[in-house]
């Protein structure tokens, strides 16, 4: 056996991830491992409760974005209600779209501005004291104002859908509980506080270009750092559109050939199973036509905008073909464009918004249907961090008997530990102390996948960490905290 | 006179109540001013550099390093505030509390219908993982609490109102119809 070591969040007791790296007698690293030490146990406890209880019991999983949960079990709960995800009401699925469009613009500009924002402003060398929102604020006040101000507007959509900007209540089983007010309308359309939607576009802009220019003078960072081939999975919509809301899975492998070929999601567990490994409360999914060797893939913004064909609105999809053109049309597995990709999203979904604001079904209209009723049904959605999987079976009293979560952050288990992995072995090698270049890396690497693992660090800060070394003798030979 | 410090933690929550405290929308600016942030993954302190004045704690104890975190916050911060449903009562992850952990567990790890090839029955154990309790514990019954804000979250103004009351002195006047799980 060779050393160990690992990186934990720094007070050993934010668990929220740690990282432990094995070296060999050579020091030469064998073995890096993402730890996932959270676990909650919701597939079980919420077994027994009523199932139109779902859409608000599991959005607590994540205050960071519970629409997503919200809306993806409440499409599960369609099927179950015999409504089925393509017979909504136009009310009813504008609405909900309108909520999700919402959410992805409020989390997309938070990562921007909190998190990806002090290493474009101040340098990803300069010292982390400084690399943080406050300081953002402090320098750039204007920029920190903008990122508030989406935010805000995001949160304020979700609270005209939802009722409420956290955990709300909009989506009920086959269909919404309210239609959006001309006063609401107005206000998201030209109002003042928050500023209009036309503004949010042209901000949205502003970031994109912000972090294009970053790219040309870091070209080598941007395009090289955690750099490895994957497979990606999404839904797009039948027409092959990149759609957050509803569509099909669509997953293509590292040099674009399908091999996930546009399946209905009801059918997902004849296409993906899950590993269970004794290290990690994470499960790792995979392809069952590849195995779980081979069968891992990446979901989220990059993995979208590699499996998706066109973006159907206009800014976004200008954006998109530069994007495109950069890869000759080929996926895109460079690690650091997630944050590009990401803010090509954050702009689509000031258009959606702005679309859908314009559309007179959002203010009246059917709200619900009823169907006839069956006992199962899966509800997909994409999370502003990637796919995610609910499933439900409920027994004839109406309480739910199963439930099957495979979260966004999950999908991605496999190609975090492999980023960590390839960062691990280009610093480590040789190495019998961590250094802080190391640990800035490991960082900066978890980081792009936005994992919601690290809620705590997603929303306002980074991801904390602590590397512990271990020798070939499993002793600890050095630790190191990032602060 | 010095600026009043505040540090936050997330236990066993959702962060909800984090971004709640996000809501206050510019209010954040103007509360940068007013106070100083340590420990809080708002701005990246992750131990305590000195004493602070107030301690915001979210989520319930699930685990071992909840109550080692939870009692940490007790010794620095004067006075400690359970934000939320989850740091009051356990909240909504405390519905695991009449149910045997080990069904919880291999409800995920064995008997989930995507779980496959899992034929050694591994339920994840590792000495890397911390350990989980039988239950969700309320912060109360971990250390003392000093105040308690309702709400899963508690709405961006209260939370605004309780940091600024507890800033100036002034009285906090929590309305009747507050005092609600949701
Ligand atoms: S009280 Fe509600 S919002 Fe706060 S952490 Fe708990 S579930 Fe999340």
């Amino acid at each position: 056996m060779g050393q160990k070591l690992t990186i934990e969040p720094v007070t050993r007791v934010e668990g929220h991830g740690k990282v432990t790296i094995h070296l060999d007698d050579e020091n030469q690293v064998v073995q890096t491992r993402l730890h996932i030490v959270e676990f909650r146990g919701f597939e079980r406890f919420i077994q027994g409760r009523p199932y139109w209880e779902a859409p608000v019991l599991v959005q607590r999983l994540c205050g960071i974005c519970p629409v997503s949960h919200h809306l993806a079990a409440a499409k599960a709960l369609d099927v179950i209600v015999g409504v089925g995800p393509d017979n909504i009401s136009p009310t009813a699925e504008k609405m909900r779209r309108l909520m999700h469009y919402g959410q992805f613009f409020q989390s997309h500009s938070l990562h921007f501005f909190h998190l990806v924002s002090p290493d474009l402003l101040f340098g990803i060398d300069a010292d982390p004291a400084k690399r943080n929102v406050i300081e953002v604020a402090r320098e750039f006040k204007d920029l920190a104002v903008q990122g508030v101000m989406m935010r805000k507007f995001g949160q304020e959509i979700i609270e005209a859908t939802a009722g409420k900007k956290i955990h709300g209540t909009g989506a009920i089983p086959g269909g919404i509980n309210k239609s959006l007010s001309i006063e609401e309308k107005m206000k998201f359309l030209i109002g003042k506080d928050p500023l209009n939607v036309d503004q949010m576009i042209t901000w949205a802009q502003g970031a994109l270009d912000l972090f294009k220019d970053y790219h040309k003078k870091n070209k080598n960072l941007i395009d090289n750092f955690a750099k490895f081939p994957s497979s990606h999975l999404s839904l797009v919509r039948k027409d092959g559109a990149l759609d957050i809301y509803h569509g099909v899975i669509r997953a293509v492998d590292t040099e674009g050939n399908k091999i996930l070929h546009d399946i209905d999601y009801q059918d997902y567990l004849d296409y993906i199973a899950e590993e269970v490994k004794s290290w990690s409360y994470m499960k790792f999914p995979y392809l069952r036509s590849l195995g779980n060797k081979e069968g891992w893939y990446t979901v989220g913004p990059l993995a979208r905008l590699n499996t998706c064909d066109f973006i159907p609105t206009p800014l976004a999809q200008k954006e998109f073909e530069i994007f495109r053109a950069y890869t000759n049309g080929k996926p895109n597995n460079m690690s650091m464009h997630m944050h590009w990709a990401r803010l090509i999203e954050t702009l689509h979904a000031a258009e959606m918004i702005k679309e859908l604001l314009d559309d007179p079904d959002i203010l009246e209209g059917e709200l619900v249907r009823k169907g006839n009723k069956t006992i199962e049904g899966v509800g997909l959605i994409e999370a502003p961090r990637g796919t995610l999987f609910h499933h439900y079976r409920i027994n004839k009293d109406d309480q739910i008997e199963m439930a099957n979560l495979i979260v966004s952050t999950t999908n991605n288990n496999t190609p975090m530990n492999r980023a960590v992995e390839l960062v691990a072995k280009s610093y480590m090698n040789g190495q019998e102390k961590i250094t802080e270049g190391m640990l800035n890396a490991v960082e900066t690497a978890i980081r792009a996948y936005d994992p919601c693992l690290s809620c705590a660090t997603h929303a306002l800060g980074k991801m904390p960490l602590e590397i512990t070394l271990y020798n070939s003798n499993d002793e600890v030979i050095d630790i190191k905290r990032s602060e | 006179m010095s600026k009043p410090i505040i540090a936050t933690t997330s236990l066993a929550g959702c962060f909800g109540c984090h971004m709640s405290l996000l809501d206050i929308d510019e209010r954040i600016l103007e509360l940068a001013e007013l106070v100083e942030f340590n420990k809080s993954p708002i701005n990246d302190i992750k131990k305590f550099t000195k004493k602070c004045d107030v301690g915001l704690i979210e989520g319930g104890v699930c685990n071992s390093e909840n109550i080692h975190v939870l009692k940490d916050f007790r010794e620095n911060c004067k006075i400690l505030v359970s934000v939320g449903e989850c740091a009051i009562m356990g909240g909504l992850p405390a519905l695991r509390n009449n149910i045997p952990l080990r069904e919880c567990l291999e409800e995920a790890y064995l008997d989930g219908p995507s779980v496959e090839n899992n034929e050694e029955r591994i339920i994840p154990n590792d000495e890397e993982l911390p350990l989980i309790l039988d239950k969700v514990y309320p912060c109360h019954e971990v250390v003392k609490i000093d105040i308690h804000l309702p709400g899963c979250p508690p709405s961006a103004d209260m939370i605004y109102e309780a940091l600024v009351s507890l800033i100036t002195g002034k009285e906090l006047k929590v309305p009747y119809e507050a005092f609600k799980y949701d």
